[in-house]
């Protein structure tokens, strides 16, 4: 109380001092005061009472409608004050919660990590980029015993947290499968009995599987509903859509997935992609897959993990830019 | 972006039309509307996306959440006039199989 008291003491002074002066340093001093007042948590309702006061002494004569006038406006601030309170707190709940999700971040990063593995006669690039602070895409790369590389490229409907949480749940099924051989129909149909018992009915996930055989360099993929991939003939410099039907894990438990292949030749491109990167948008405008196409034609030249970057970073410049869906863009090679 | 959700109820059918845009922001309104109306048994729930131009992932759970839920309620979910960009979305997610879905857009007259 008594450094209130003070306060009360301190501010009569300051606006005795602003009243007859009109000085500047009186105003800088009152924003002190303001400042010292926030710290100490006084309401703005507590100043007006202080200001209220302060009047008084200096004024004993003041008129009774002016009085009344100054009760109205404390009146009036006291409501102000609580809500200005309530804005505090929930202020400081967003600070917190924001730490705990960079830390939630950081901890699915090492979760999900995946390296990308050196395979001789391959060359890999891959790059996904969150929308927001976590991500729902996913990639995985895997060597089964037989020694061929699976790749599992998904996209969790749903964004944020729940959506990350639900790859934590897909990256460790896909662990606890058999090594021997990964094959792409038999690993969807797996994931998807786990998705559809486990996940929200609201949530799905879509997920390109592929396994590259460098025995006989064929390439086997199925698809659960994903973006489809591209393949890229380099003899005839042409790209095609590697289609596979096949429908979104989690919606029936007896979803099928049939497996297709392709024969891999020397300098032949295989591009997986999610959907951030054909929903990309241009102010208003679409990117059509052509495009992406398009670009990674021109970076085609480089190394495969400096090529995906370049094909990110070209959209990242482009002129209102907005990536509103997670990015993941994953190329494989074959050495020519 | 905004999505407006108009609802006309008859008998055994209830119409949602829907105009705008179907994204992470207005998914949950949509599904707010949409979910009570196929737990009523017996009924046809028609969606009419005549004038939705755009749909995320996050709309298509939507439709997913619904169809399971007419499955459990013995309702029938129906889409239709579904635009082109929309339909590929359906079509690549394999729903374009389980889903009733008429995509013949409304013609000028």
């Amino acid at each position: 109380m008594s450094t209130l008291k003070l306060d009360l003491e301190n501010y009569k002074e300051l606006l005795k001092e602003y009243i007859r002066t009109k000085d500047e340093q009186a105003l800088y001093q009152a924003e002190q005061f303001s400042k010292h007042s926030m710290q100490h948590n006084i309401s703005p309702e507590e100043i007006i009472n202080i200001h209220v006061q302060s009047l008084q002494e200096i004024y004993p004569e003041m008129p009774a409608d002016i009085q009344a006038s100054m009760n109205f406006l404390l009146e009036t601030m006291i409501s102000y004050g609580l809500a200005y309170q309530e804005h505090q707190a929930l202020r400081e709940k967003q600070l917190e919660l924001k730490s705990e999700l960079s830390v939630a971040a950081n901890m699915q990063k090492t979760l999900l990590s995946t390296n990308k593995p050196d395979f001789d006669g391959i060359d890999i690039g891959a790059i996904s980029v969150p929308a927001k602070q976590m991500n729902g895409d996913y990639h995985h790369f895997v060597q089964d015993q037989e020694g061929s590389l699976g790749i599992g490229i998904a996209d969790v409907i749903g964004k944020g947290v729940p959506a990350a949480l639900c790859m934590s749940m897909i990256k460790y099924s896909m662990d606890s499968f058999p090594h021997k051989r990964m094959e792409p129909s038999v690993i969807l149909e797996s994931l998807n009995r786990v998705v559809e018992r486990n996940v929200d009915s609201s949530m799905f996930i879509t997920m390109f599987y592929g396994l590259y055989d460098p025995k006989d360099h064929k390439f086997y993929y199925s698809s659960a509903g994903h973006e489809p991939g591209y393949y890229y003939h380099h003899e005839q410099g042409e790209f095609s859509e590697m289609d596979a039907p096949g429908l979104v894990l989690g919606v029936t438990k007896d979803a099928e997935y049939p497996q297709n292949e392709k024969q891999v030749d020397p300098g032949d491109m295989i591009i997986m992609l999610t959907d951030g990167v054909t929903e990309c948008r241009q102010g208003d405008r679409f990117i059509e897959p052509e495009e992406v196409l398009e670009i990674i034609k021109e970076y085609m030249h480089l190394p495969a993990q400096e090529m995906v970057e370049q094909v990110y970073k070209h959209f990242e410049k482009l002129q209102d830019f907005q990536l509103r869906d997670d990015f993941t863009l994953v190329v494989l090679r074959r050495d020519v | 972006m905004n999505l407006t959700i108009d609802v006309t109820n008859k008998e055994h059918k209830s119409v949602v039309s829907l105009s705008g845009e179907i994204d992470a922001f207005t998914a949950p309104k949509l599904k707010e509307e949409l979910l009570p109306l196929t737990k009523e048994e017996g009924k046809t729930v028609e969606v009419d996306l005549n004038n939705v131009n755009y749909m995320d992932s996050t709309g298509l759970g939507v439709f997913i959440s619904a169809l399971k839920s007419t499955k459990e309620h013995d309702s029938e979910l129906k889409l239709v006039h579904m635009q082109e960009r929309v339909h590929r979305l359906f079509k690549i997610t394999g729903l374009t199989e389980i889903m009733n879905i008429d995509s013949t857009v409304q013609g000028g007259i």
